[in-house]
């Protein structure tokens, strides 16, 4: 399959402290790739450069063989790459409604992103005048979701979907994740609870210290990889 | 009736300027989170064109109107964005205060210089040939109509593009999220750019409403933005209709104190500080969890060496005596309030700089103490000095309980608040009794000032009183430099990094925050006796909100975290002097220079006193180069004394010897330095050295 999103040779520093040390990394159109690792392992930075949101110090950022290394977050978001970030990405002191309204800068009419989001979380469609920062975490979630629905991206990075949230609503949320792959949407996903995100991952990566280190199908040698990662090993 | 009516139509009217002057002060804020002190400043600027292209040039005045609000406002908005503000939004609390300050001194400065303050400049109202018109028994003139429709017309369209409008969710949203708006494909720059358009077109628009119905004066119509200050805190600063609602509650009451407020000479400054009395009160009435911002990006505070501190304090002293001895009456007169001022600069250290409260009645303050100074110190008395400071300290501690409740632009704006009250009711009161004593302020006028009486020498020339003033300014800097290595300076930082921790490790904020009020009002007293000493007559004038704004700019260019702030202030304050007595020519332009650097604060937000010390320290090390200044300082000082050379000689031989020497120092350091070694490799590569541990301490103090 050909790569929709594909990350080469990716190095990123922080203060001129390496964060990434050369990341490899390809989500084809429709398919579901999970990023996991320990805390501090470069997850979050990869999407942050996937995003344009922080720069790569060197390798290329590829969308569709297009070349978008450098390109700004607006650039990237306007060609289709739509993140997610973690902790809520909603405007809080904006209403529902009007949260919705931000999502039309990428093409699509106040109509067509209202009736996306509120068909898939009807609970938005109850909540519309109610500020964002108000509604539950769960409900916040959904409503940051719902531009990775309704705003038609080709790539939907998500980072820690489920931070602070109840494991039957993230499940739910999973469920809309997967859907959206099904579109043809290339997603990748940062996730901390990795049991959520390996029942729905076509292909899932082990990042250590700004670097993969493995990857491969969501079998249960990852998931015992995984657990040695987070708890320690006996060997 | 009639006449509660007709004062009733003027506060609306008065109220309707302030609210859309107000409303624009909150767009920027809601939308760039960024307070403007400068809102009523461009404002004043638009009345000024204004009144140029259609009283000045005499074109018509739909075409003037045009010009300012569809050209100029928007125009000088976008440059603002451009060059100014667009960088101050990445910077912390004070910088963005310090920039948009530095904006309101320039425009002042600007206004001033190319529009002659002593000429006068009537500004004719709307309409002013058709005759009022009755609307039931309230008579109205057509240009208080004029006015509130506009407020009228603004309220509904401000209203409308905010909430009805994708380019109003995307301003409103690129406060909330900045990095999030770039992720949806909106672009934050374009939100800011209309904001500071529209921002400044309604300043535009408020300015020239207010102008015919007062004088067209750069200073006064600035600071009309108290009362828009009053009604955006009102609406706390994100709500419109209560903005709406403030300015009613403003204007009315100012109206209403005009017409009717007893006939009593102790009254009529009342109704001029009005707006600056309801400014406090809805400070504290309403506070809000915005109104308490925090301050994440927080300057190092550097710790001073004592030894270092103790040699810096007695260049102080012998600068004192260098000026006092070559210089002639007139330049003593020009030069030597450098160390009053410098004391009353030295008080924002302990206060901004280490506590991280930030405070704009410094200067006041210094007028406090130099009217206690003229009352108690009549005769020299030297107890009366410290009557001043003790004084002066009890007002620092009046502040400072308010102050509880504020914190960063809030905190400022209340101290401008009591800044603009002494400024104009109580700087400007007859003698009054207080529990039997009689108190005179500035005698409606002047005070006059005396020097002290040192057991006995009586100090009467302005060479002596120099010379006292370096002393005092000496002391001060051993004081604040021991307060910052003691305990209480210590714990100062930790409130200022967060006043929450501070208070949850057990620290007590209200004492904390009341002892550094009051010490820094103490030395703000101490510096305004010092300096009405200096002028011996002193008027409310060099204490008021204007003129402070300069020394608060020059103390952030020099770093508020550094004991050598003081001499850095008062020598920068009347430095510039030295030119403009070569080339008189360069007095406006001069005038423009602390807002200008203070504009550019936001490239050196620790201030430049760092770099000056990380130049000069290679001299204070190097024994031989230091006695070889010290001996150039000798040789033409004598010289000077002996009328050998000219007081410019002299001063261009030390500069120029100055800094060759300090060049020189430089060099033979960098030839006797090891290459270096990384911190953590200290003690392996190389062996311990016995400064290291206060190397590296110094290097964690200034984070």
């Amino acid at each position: 399959m050909n790569p929709l999103l594909e990350l080469r040779e990716i190095r990123a520093a922080y203060d001129g402290i390496t964060a990434l040390h050369g990341v490899d990394l390809r989500v084809g159109a429709g398919q579901v790739v999970a990023l996991l690792g320990p805390n501090g392992a470069g997850k979050t930075t990869t999407l942050r450069v996937a995003a344009g949101v922080h720069p790569a110090e060197s390798g290329r950022l590829l969308l569709g063989g297009r070349d978008l290394t450098g390109a700004d977050p607006r650039d990237l978001a306007r060609a289709g790459v739509c993140l997610i970030p973690e902790g809520r990405g909603v405007f809080p002191n904006l209403s529902v409604r009007d949260n919705l309204l931000m999502m039309t800068f990428t093409g699509r009419s106040r109509e067509q992103v209202e009736e996306v989001a509120f068909a898939r979380f009807p609970i938005l469609a109850k909540r519309a005048t109610q500020t964002a920062g108000t509604l539950s975490g769960g409900e916040q979630q959904m409503l940051a979701l719902a531009r990775g629905l309704a705003t038609d991206p080709a790539v939907l990075l998500l980072d820690e979907l489920s931070m602070g949230l109840a494991p039957l609503i993230v499940a739910e949320l999973y469920e809309q994740v997967a859907e959206i792959a099904r579109q043809g949407v290339a997603v990748l996903v940062v996730e901390q609870f990795a049991a959520a995100v390996l029942d729905i991952a076509d292909h899932a990566a082990v990042m250590v210290r700004g670097r993969i280190e493995r990857h491969g199908r969501p079998d249960d040698g990852l998931r015992t990889e995984l657990s040695a990662l987070y708890l320690g090993s006996s060997t | 009736m009639e006449q509660f009516l007709a004062f009733g139509v003027v506060g609306l009217t008065t109220a309707a300027v302030y609210a859309v002057i107000g409303s624009g002060l909150v767009l920027t804020y809601t939308t760039t989170g960024v307070f403007n002190f400068a809102h009523g400043a461009t404002g004043m600027l638009a009345a000024f064109s204004y009144w140029q292209l259609a009283e000045g040039w005499g074109l018509p005045v739909p075409v003037a109107l045009a010009l300012v609000l569809l050209v100029l406002a928007p125009g000088f908005g976008l440059l603002l964005e451009r060059f100014v503000l667009r960088h101050a939004q990445g910077l912390g609390d004070a910088q963005r205060l310090v920039i948009t300050v530095a904006l309101l001194s320039g425009f002042i400065a600007t206004a001033r210089w190319v529009w002659d303050p002593n000429e006068p400049r009537p500004l004719s109202p709307f309409f002013v040939d058709r005759e009022p018109f009755r609307l039931g028994p309230a008579v109205i003139t057509w240009h208080q109509a004029i006015t509130m429709a506009v407020a009228v017309a603004v309220a509904a369209g401000l209203w409308a593009l905010l909430n009805r409008t994708r380019t109003g969710a995307e301003m409103r949203a690129t406060v909330d999220d900045r990095a999030l708006v770039g992720l949806t494909g909106a672009d934050p720059v374009r939100a800011n750019r209309v904001a500071w358009m529209l921002g400044t077109q309604l300043a535009a628009v408020g300015g020239i409403l207010i102008a015919p119905t007062v004088a067209l004066d750069a200073s006064q119509l600035s600071l009309l933005i108290v009362s828009a200050y009053a009604a955006a805190i009102f609406g706390r600063l994100r709500s419109l209709p209560l903005t709406f609602l403030g300015a009613v509650v403003v204007g009315c009451t100012e109206s209403f104190l005009t017409g009717y407020l007893p006939q009593n000479e102790y009254l009529p400054g009342l109704r001029l500080a009005a707006p600056a009395l309801l400014l406090f009160a809805v400070l504290l009435l309403f506070p809000h969890r915005r109104l308490r911002g925090r301050d994440r990006k927080l300057i190092p505070v550097p710790m001073p060496s004592m030894r270092g501190t103790a040699v810096f304090a007695a260049s102080i002293v012998a600068l004192g005596v260098l000026l006092a001895t070559t210089l002639g009456e007139e330049q003593a007169i020009t030069y030597g309030s450098m160390f009053a001022l410098g004391v009353v600069a030295l008080s924002y250290v302990p206060l901004t700089g280490y506590a991280g409260q930030v405070s704009l009645c410094q200067l006041s303050i210094a007028g406090i103490g130099a009217v206690v100074w003229a009352q108690l110190g009549a005769h020299g008395e030297l107890w009366a000095l410290g009557a001043t400071i003790l004084i002066s300290a009890v007002v620092g501690a009046l502040i400072a309980l308010p102050a509880l409740r504020l914190s960063g632009v809030y905190l400022a704006l209340g101290t401008t608040a009591f800044t603009i009250i002494l400024d104009r009711w109580i700087f400007t009161l007859p003698s009054f009794e207080l529990f039997g004593v009689r108190i005179a302020l500035f005698r409606q006028g002047s005070a006059e000032v005396v020097g002290p009486n040192l057991f006995g020498l009586r100090l009467e020339d302005t060479a002596q009183i120099m010379v006292f003033a370096a002393v005092c300014l000496a002391l001060a800097v051993l004081g604040v430099a021991a307060l910052r290595r003691g305990t209480f300076g210590r714990r100062l930082i930790a409130l200022r990094d967060s006043e929450a921790a501070y208070a949850t490790l057990g620290g007590n904020l209200l004492l904390a925050k009341v002892l550094v009020f009051s010490l820094s009002a103490g030395l703000a007293g101490l510096g305004g006796a010092l300096y009405g000493m200096h002028l011996r007559s002193v008027t409310a004038e060099n204490f008021n909100l204007v003129a402070g704004l300069p020394i608060f700019l020059i103390a952030v260019i020099g770093g508020l975290g550094m004991v050598g702030n003081g001499l850095f202030t008062g020598a920068s304050f009347v430095g510039p002097n030295v030119l403009i007595s070569v080339a008189p020519w360069l007095h406006n332009p001069m005038g423009l220079l602390p807002a200008l650097v203070g504009i550019g604060v936001s490239r050196h937000p620790e201030g430049v006193l760092p770099m000056m010390r990380r130049g000069w320290e290679p001299l204070g090390r190097d024994r031989t180069v230091l006695a070889a200044l010290l001996g150039l300082f000798a040789l033409v000082w004598a010289l000077r004394l002996g009328d050998v050379i000219g007081g410019w000689t002299l001063f261009v031989a030390l500069l120029v010897g100055a800094h060759l020497l300090q060049k020189a120092a430089a060099v033979r350091q960098a030839a006797q330095t090891a290459p270096d070694v990384p911190v953590e490799w200290w003690g392996v590569r190389r062996p311990w050295r016995a400064e290291d541990k206060e190397v590296l301490a110094r290097g964690l103090a200034a984070g």
